[in-house]
């Protein structure tokens, strides 16, 4: 039970690890696609939903005639944009069908700011990666999930005295000190990485598991009801080809805000906008809510007259809309928010300290630790990339959104490249470098580009941390200080590293005697 | 030759553990989520229950296969389970 686990964490470790980490900078991710926009004024508080959303219906239509189906997000109290999602009218085969954007909710105009895909990236590349087909990516954090869920099982069972272990914890002592580290980080957040691993399957599960689905759901009858259970998406009929203007989705959203509480309204979608046969849906914005199951209300797109009122869904329905609202946090305030940071973050460092036990157990029983065995090699070199490499090219991704010029065509995918280019850049670095060295420059490296990004931000935009402290803008306070806090967090084990000394022992000495020797300084590797 | 042989011998094991638990979890766990639909209750919420059920069947499944004895018991225990699970399967198939 031991070797699977083992085995399993640090087969898929590594992928584990970039999922975790970007997942957990995730829970501030429109915090950080507002950043992303410095250009966007500060919201100081949330304008009026029925408004904005007449305004950037207003502007859909003339922007994308004849569309058979778009869908907006309104602005709440984490977003200052309206991001919308449309499908392009007779797309011949092989085209794109479908568009998007993010709109201005004071003008209903696209945001006039950089190109970026903000926030939205790290979201992105958490489940689905990058430079793959979609379904790739979902597939490789299927599985590497369901490692982690194993791992995490095994890892319960493996760990016996898991509530002693949890009170256990001894510093400077190697690779007792990173089981230790590892056993209390995982003790501590186990609900937590259980429910998120476990949430995580869920919400991509009709993609793993689509046999039941297939074997009992057949006519389309059938699968319209199945996905009324699962999203606020209405069929869209046949259009009846007879042009008729939206009635007010003012006085839709209006009405549906007297039912949720006037920001409590979440998407608006139109099908066959423009045709006598339209349908609008408004449905129930995340906050407040735990639980993503639908709640719309439906409206007959010409007259604007409510035609159906969906809050209920069945049993089993309503649990996954528990477990997949459990796995974003959306419903959260901000306190719960940092508390699913927190303990994100942790879970992050029990994947990073599992990856980097592997090495620190083996170094101990290499024949000869000066030249150690090929896989080896390739482990130590692959944990310096995806652990302190990533830290390194997440901080990049941010430093190209404010250096790269603003007219340059395919800007938001060159941040993304951007992003690559670093981290290929630190697994290069860390195969041509000694490990230990590569470790500490790494981590230095970091803690630079992260320290220095307040700076930056101050010398290329017009909210320096003096201006939004004066204005009270959290967003970019939060942004800055975090950055702070970060940068001193790669710093610490940037130097922790560096004053490690590695305790070299003779080989074919049993292993216990060693792991009760206490070791000089301490830990993050030995190098 | 005797070298293969006993390699396959020592390895083998391992292998059709690592099978076991990899493919036959997954058969499992998907069987699972189809015998669902047997239950008494409204197909869309019999395919929800079986789509979240199948990946704890499937993790039980894993460590089911790692735990016992005997590569030969894991995959036993694998067929008994999927025994009666394929019967109701096949009723709603």
């Amino acid at each position: 039970m031991s070797d699977l686990h083992t085995w399993v964490g640090l087969l898929l470790g590594w992928v584990l690890y970039a999922m975790f980490l970007t997942g957990t900078v995730s829970y501030f991710k429109d915090e950080l696609s507002q950043w992303m926009r410095p250009e966007l004024p500060v919201q100081s508080g949330v304008p009026d939903q029925a408004q904005v959303a007449q305004r950037v219906a207003d502007e859909l239509v003339a922007l994308v005639p004849g569309s058979p189906q778009w869908s907006l997000r309104l602005p709440d109290a984490r977003n200052n944009s309206v991001y919308a999602f449309w499908r392009t009218a007779g797309a011949a085969p092989g085209q794109r069908g479908f568009g998007e954007g993010n709109f201005d909710p004071a003008t209903g105009q696209t945001v006039s700011s950089r190109a970026t895909l903000g926030g939205d990236f790290f979201y992105r590349f958490h489940f689905q990666f990058h430079y793959m087909p979609v379904v790739w990516g979902r597939w490789i954090a299927g599985i590497a999930a369901m490692f982690m869920l194993v791992a995490i099982v095994s890892g319960v069972i493996t760990h016996k005295k898991i509530f002693v272990d949890f009170f256990t914890f001894r510093w400077g002592k190697g690779q007792r000190s990173w089981l230790d580290a590892h056993n209390a980080l995982s003790v501590f957040g186990l609900p937590f990485h259980a429910m998120i691993t476990y949430t995580g399957l869920v919400t991509l599960m009709a993609l793993y598991m689509p046999w039941g689905q297939q074997a009992g759901i057949k006519t389309a009858a059938e699968r319209q009801q199945f996905n009324a259970e699962l999203s606020a998406f209405i069929q869209p009929g046949k259009p009846s080809g007879e042009k008729a203007p939206l009635a007010s989705i003012e006085d839709m959203v209006r009405h549906a805000q007297e039912r949720w509480g006037r920001d409590g309204v979440g998407r608006v979608t139109a099908t066959h906008p423009g045709d006598a046969a339209a349908r609008v849906a408004v449905a129930r914005g995340d906050g407040g809510r735990v639980s993503m199951s639908p709640q719309y209300l439906e409206f007959e797109g010409t007259t604007g007259k409510l035609l159906a009122v969906h809050e209920g869904v069945g049993p089993a329905a309503e649990t996954r809309g528990v477990l997949y609202a459990l796995h974003l946090g959306r419903f959260s305030d901000s306190v719960t928010r940092w508390l699913y940071f927190l303990v994100s973050l942790a879970g992050t460092a029990m994947v990073g300290t599992g990856l980097v036990m592997w090495t620190v157990k083996r170094r101990q029983k290499l024949p000869d630790p000066a030249r150690p065995h090929v896989g080896f090699h390739v482990v130590e070199r692959l944990n310096i990339a995806s652990i302190a490499g990533l830290s390194v090219a997440m901080a990049a991704f941010l430093w190209a959104n404010r250096l790269l010029p603003e007219s340059l065509a395919d800007r938001a995918n060159w941040e993304i490249h951007s992003f690559f280019i670093v981290w290929t850049l630190t697994l290069l670095h860390g195969v041509l470098r000694p490990a230990k060295k590569a470790w500490v420059e790494q981590l230095w490296l970091a803690a630079a580009l992260l320290a220095l990004l307040p700076v930056l931000n101050a010398a290329t935009t017009q909210r320096p941390l003096w201006r939004s402290l004066a204005e009270g803008d959290w967003v970019f306070i939060g942004m800055d200080l975090m950055c702070w806090a970060l940068a001193a967090l790669h710093a610490v084990l940037a130097v922790r590293t560096l004053r490690h000394q590695p305790k070299t022992r003779p080989a074919r000495k049993p292993a216990r005697e060693s792991v009760n020797k206490p070791a000089g300084g301490a830990v993050l590797r030995e190098g | 030759m005797t070298s293969v042989a006993g390699r396959v011998r020592s390895v083998g094991p391992l292998v059709s553990r690592i099978a076991a638990a990899l493919f036959g979890g997954y058969a499992l766990a998907a069987l699972a989520s189809v015998a669902v639909l047997a239950l008494p209750m409204s197909t869309p919420q019999a395919v929800l229950t079986g789509e979240m059920a199948s990946f704890l069947v499937y993790a039980a499944a894993v460590i089911w296969v790692f735990a016992v004895r005997s590569a030969l018991r894991a995959w036993a225990g694998l067929l008994v389970v999927a025994a009666p699970l394929l019967l109701a399967a096949w009723s709603v198939w």
